[in-house]
């Protein structure tokens, strides 16, 4: 266990410290960091789904005025090493999916390069192509990368004994993360090698990435990306975007440059969450004691390279059961590759089961808080590792108690308001603590400020104001006497703005440098004084099982007449450990649940699979939450600090928010109407 | 086709030479270097390019540059000064009206011209009467700012600011009330009861 940081600053909802140069639109993002005399990418995209390139003509598009160069496979400049299909970008005549880049133009303008883009001339020799997903797939395969199934006792056994059983299907779409900043690269090659001023959650692990590709060592990879305009996981990872960026710019002449994705190119080649189908079997006895929890998800993924969302996740963990069943499986398609969207598995996992316990509870005829209640276990049912906190009990009280969960009527379809039914609904919220290697520097400078230098990434997360905060704590100091840097590899290493691991393992960090920095040069430091170091790795991880919970609270209106879903009112209540920054950290709850507003009512990217494309491939057909979606959405945490999550004691928050939001908002649904809908997005014609 | 405008963009004349095919939003952020107004569909999806041209709100992406020679263009960067924020600024920044703040600027601009939209009294789909005086209820407001896309989903901040930018005190008494209910105590971990009953069938609700 690390000694816990005393706090002065943090809790505090210390104003954003990127706040007035983003309320000006100041503060630069990847597309408009300063270079000199750009050149603009516009991609070229594969028109089938699967087979090979026989020509392609570029003479059309070279000859108009403004092109400097056309790449194609054929031309363009060899990669150092394409094991990762996704990024071997011009690198052969084959064809994955539709939409995959095959070209791109270099011009003077961007309306230049889009035009010639256009203009480029391809035929194909098409193969046939399997872009249809389903749960009879004739070629389900295990994964390669990821959990084992679980078989704990004999749940068919289990399931033919038990009192009650719900056995269902659920299903969710696939979603794309559709962060409002396109995800965006400046690539510029000089003799030091190359440098990205790059849109991405994770400066070092994208040098990481993209330096072997090109056959670099790290230290020639230069990544800037100080703002970020959200990821959700899809900035997580380098895509095909930023290689395609930085292999063109070595045709450029020495000329930085720019390509940012259009939105609708943005829904092929910048990942997306897999849509799941979740074959949940649930039995319980009289009591309401779960006999038998059973998670079969079935997910796809590209043929080219293997993406597992891992549903079955929070089915192994969450409650207490002698026989648990759970497995994953994989359609392989010729697709677009799916990757990291807020809450891999966990966000798709907690739809199913969380619907499917609303379910059994009204089998056996208990509160569905009751129902948790009867069915929370010791320690971890998967690993049999005590818990370092575990309160979803307590989220659950509290909400039940700020939300009024006791005027919810256990009938469903019993309040009626003019022509809308009215309804409540609860599901449980659950993300696993992680923290990960990273360094920070401290300075001491002449005018009497503390140099704080990391290279992590804030992609609206709120890192320069935390870490701030985390720093000033650290060093004794107040806030105003931090100078913090971060979104640089010139920074030292630190992890990627994913997994909600942030704010831990980069603050970790900031709190040894500082530790170290007072042990050697006291609290009155020379000028020049610095030190660099690492976090302690800490043991906890393996001892414990680190998860933080919490309660999610819906009340639904469903209008009589035309089905449409409104969510007028909700509230999470969390258990995550310490919170660093009140305001910020409210922010993203609410941002989280509001996200899980859109994935309950609206968002399901349409595959047709006679093209293998996505065709609501823009804002105006994949409906993301507007103003009007959200009404009074709040979100509450329990004041705590977990003493075995590091010297923060805080679990992270970035994910939470949206995992069960949705199951919340379906179970609402069902107490207000008595249709009980299994498949996302609650749409108006599955309520007439 | 090139040809050569000039465009007055928060308060600076900058003449520049335009495609006829290059957007207003094309024109600020590749050929002036304004970059506040933002690029994230366009196509007139989401409101983050949002300007105030003439004095009303447009997608800049939306508009070609060479219809609007000699037009006036604010922008975020230029509805305050340099060491002072326009007050719907401030009021972002109290309220934590956004996240990564990449919609930011068009939320600002477009909450600037909906606010004056509301004040001459023009109704929209939510309005009851079409004739009366505009009230900004977070109804209201929520539906005017519908056009403005936030996926970091700071839409609840977002109207509590122009809720404050409107009529700061009423929302400071409102936001100490929320704020005193928010921090009432929640559940320590010694006190929290180690398992929770409520009725089966709950009363009929409000
Ligand atoms: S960029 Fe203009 S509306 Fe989206
Ligand atoms: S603040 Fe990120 S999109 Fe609105």
């Amino acid at each position: 266990m690390s000694e816990i940081l005393e706090s002065t600053e943090i809790g505090r909802p210390m104003v954003r410290q990127d706040g007035p140069a983003k309320v000006r639109g100041l503060a630069p993002y990847a597309y408009e960091q300063p270079v000199q005399d750009p050149l603009h990418l516009h991609p070229v995209q594969s028109t089938i789904a699967l087979g090979c390139i026989v020509s392609i003509d570029t003479s059309a598009a070279e000859a108009l005025p403004g092109v400097v160069a056309v790449l194609t496979h054929e031309n363009a400049p060899r990669l150092a090493n394409t094991d990762d299909a996704e990024l071997a970008v011009l690198q052969g005549h084959e064809v994955g999916f539709r939409g995959q880049f095959i070209g791109a133009v270099l011009a003077e303008s961007p309306e230049v390069a889009r035009q010639a883009a256009a203009a480029v001339v391809v035929d194909y020799e098409a193969e046939e192509h399997d872009a249809d997903f389903r749960a009879d797939h004739p070629q389900l395969t295990e994964p390669n990368a990821a959990t084992a199934d679980t078989f704990d006792g004999d749940v068919d056994t289990a399931l033919r004994a038990a009192a009650h059983t719900v056995e269902a299907t659920y299903t969710t779409p696939a979603e794309h993360n559709n962060p409002m900043e396109p995800h965006t690269t400046i690539a510029l090659w000089d003799e030091r090698g190359l440098t990205l001023y790059d849109s991405t959650q994770g400066p070092h692990p994208v040098r990481q990435t993209i330096a072997p590709v090109f056959g670099l060592q790290p230290d020639q990879v230069h990544v800037i990306a100080p703002h970020i305009g959200g990821g959700f996981g899809s900035k997580g990872l380098p895509h095909a975007n930023v290689v395609l960026t930085a292999l063109a710019a070595q045709r450029s002449g020495g000329r930085p440059v720019k390509l940012a994705l259009t939105r609708q190119q943005m829904f092929t080649v910048a990942g997306y969450r897999t849509p799941t189908i979740q074959q949940v079997r649930l039995g319980a006895d009289d009591d309401g004691r779960l006999s038998a929890v059973a998670m079969d998800a079935v997910e796809q993924t590209s043929k080219i390279k293997e993406f597992t969302e891992e549903s079955g996740q929070p089915a192994r963990m969450m409650y207490a059961t002698p026989n648990r069943q759970v497995t994953q499986r994989l359609a392989r398609l010729d697709i677009p590759v799916p990757s990291w969207m807020r809450a891999p598995g966990k966000c798709p996992g907690m739809f199913g089961p969380e619907v499917a316990m609303d379910e059994i509870a009204e089998a056996c005829a208990l509160d569905p808080i009751e129902l948790r209640v009867r069915n929370e276990p010791e320690s971890d049912p998967e690993t049999g590792k005590p818990y370092s906190s575990r309160r979803l009990l307590d989220c659950l009280a509290e909400g039940a108690k700020r939300f009024g969960w006791d005027r919810r009527n256990a009938r469903p379809g019993q309040r009626v308001q003019g022509r809308w039914r009215v309804g409540l609904g609860v599901a449980a919220s659950t993300y696993p603590f992680l923290r990960q290697f990273s360094e920070a520097k401290v300075s001491y400078s002449a005018d009497g400020t503390y140099a704080v230098h990391i290279g992590a990434a804030d992609l609206g997360t709120g890192a320069w104001t935390a870490l701030t905060q985390i720093a000033a704590d650290a060093l004794g100091v107040s806030a105003h006497r931090i100078r913090l840097e971060i979104g640089d590899t010139a920074l030292p290493v630190a992890s990627v703005a994913g997994g909600s691991s942030g704010t831990a393992s980069w603050g970790a960090a900031i709190i040894a440098a500082a530790d170290e920095f007072l042990a050697k040069f006291g609290v009155e430091p020379d000028p020049g004084a610095e030190v660099q170091t690492a976090a302690p790795r800490d043991s906890a991880q393996k001892e414990y099982a680190m998860h933080s919970f919490g309660a999610q609270f819906a009340e639904v209106c469903v209008n009589v007449d035309t089905g449409e879903v409104r969510v007028p009112r909700m509230l999470g209540v969390f258990s995550a450990g310490r919170i660093i920054n009140a305001g910020t950290a409210r922010s993203q709850f609410i941002g989280g649940m509001s996200m899980g507003i859109g994935m309950a009512l609206h968002e399901q990217s349409v595959m047709d699979a006679r093209f293998g494309s996505f065709v609501n491939h823009d804002f105006a057909e994949y409906h993301v939450p507007a103003n009007a979606d959200i009404a009074d959405v709040d979100a509450v945490w329990l004041d705590e600090v977990d003493p075995l999550a590091g010297p923060l004691g805080a679990r992270g928050i970035g994910e939470i928010g949206i995992v069960g939001a949705a199951a919340a908002v379906a179970n609402a649904t069902y107490n207000a109407t008595g249709i009980r809908v299994r498949d996302l997005p609650l749409t108006p014609d599955k309520f007439l | 086709m090139d040809q050569n405008i000039t465009l007055y963009v928060d308060g600076n004349r900058r003449p520049v030479t335009v495609d006829t095919r290059t957007t207003l939003l094309d024109a600020l952020r590749d050929r002036l270097d304004v970059t506040s107004p933002k690029k994230g569909c366009d196509h007139g999806q989401c409101g983050a390019c949002t300007v105030l041209l003439n004095g009303r709100r447009v997608t800049s992406c939306l508009v070609l540059a060479v219809a609007y020679d000699g037009a006036d263009v604010t922008t975020a960067a230029g509805l305050g000064s340099d060491d002072e924020l326009h007050p719907v600024q401030q009021a972002f920044l109290d309220r934590d009206g956004f996240q990564c703040g990449y919609c930011t600027p068009g939320q600002i601009c477009s909450a600037v011209g909906m606010m004056e939209e509301a004040e001459r009294g023009s109704p929209s789909h939510v309005s009851a009467n079409l004739n009366d005086p505009v009230e900004l209820t977070d109804e209201e407001i929520r539906e005017r700012m519908s056009g403005n896309l936030c996926r970091c989903g700071a839409y609840v901040n977002i109207v509590a600011a122009i809720r404050q930018a409107a009529d700061p005190e009423a929302e400071q008494i409102r936001q100490a009330r929320a704020e005193r209910q928010r921090n009432e105590p929640v559940l320590r971990e010694d006190d929290a009861p180690t398992s929770y009953q409520v009725s089966v069938s709950g009363e009929e609700g409000r």
